[in-house]
């Protein structure tokens, strides 16, 4: 567990356990951070949707709730960048050909809409293999726009 | 509990009144086991009050679409009542909005059945 708050910056960092509740404590402390960094009720929302969607992907995806597997989470704001970043230790999965949830032949699944959301609701968000296993996801928001 | 689910009937509409967060777990899954147990009884009218609703990730709203397939597979009818600004952006982010038939009133969503 690290934490570190220097004006005008902040870093929190997390090993998480693969529950539902980790996803809780992950918004928590994101939200924690995006409001003293400045972000309005929308964008903070925003902030929480995005931060979750990514946790639940790792939790439930990645790690697959395994008891074994952590979730490794930080939180950063510095300057204008508010940076979360989220990494599990699954086997990986092609997030180079996710199906489109919003293509007519998607539009009623009941899934899939994770990924899109968080790209939706961040500034900039990217996707990571990991060696020797698990992905990353960084989502980036500006705490001013550009 | 994260969310809070009251049933009630108003003619031969069920509505129900969701209050709290629709997420991933308990949420989700007892509005599927709701209107999972509504259409087994033959409800064919039903109407998701949503106006108490703070809080739907992905999966409440995967829900949402499971719930409106499973209802109209059995020929019934399900509508959404009271949607607050997120949900509402929610649902049009997702090209859902135009899917459900959304009402503001509830009267006027009853008449509609």
């Amino acid at each position: 567990m690290r934490e570190n708050k220097n004006r005008g910056s902040e870093i929190v960092e997390r090993f998480l356990d693969s529950t539902l509740e980790s996803v809780d404590s992950a918004e928590e402390l994101a939200l924690g951070v995006a409001e003293r960094a400045g972000f309005d009720e929308d964008d903070l929302m925003k902030i929480g949707m995005a931060v979750r969607e990514s946790m639940v992907n790792a939790v439930v995806h990645g790690n697959r709730y395994s008891a074994h597997k952590k979730v490794r989470f930080s939180v950063t704001h510095h300057d204008t960048r508010f940076t979360v970043r989220i990494a599990d230790e699954g086997e990986g999965f092609d997030f180079d050909h996710l199906p489109d949830p919003l293509a007519a032949e998607n539009l009623m699944r009941t899934s899939g809409r994770g990924i899109f959301l968080i790209r939706s609701f961040m500034d900039e968000f990217q996707m990571r293999h990991l060696e020797p296993t698990g992905t990353e996801v960084t989502l980036v928001k500006y705490t001013v726009s550009k | 509990m994260s969310v809070k689910l009251n049933t009630r009937q108003v003619g031969d509409v069920t509505v129900v009144d969701v209050a709290g967060r629709i997420t991933l777990g308990e949420g989700s899954s007892a509005l599927r086991d709701t209107l999972r147990d509504l259409v087994g009884k033959g409800q064919k009218k039903i109407l998701l009050n949503l106006g108490d609703v703070t809080y739907i990730d992905s999966s409440g709203i995967g829900e949402l679409v499971s719930g409106f397939t499973t209802v109209t597979n059995s020929g019934g009818q399900l509508k959404l009542l009271g949607l607050n600004k997120r949900v509402k952006d929610l649902l049009q982010i997702t090209k859902l909005y135009t899917v459900f038939d959304v009402h503001e009133e509830e009267a006027a969503a009853i008449r509609s059945f």
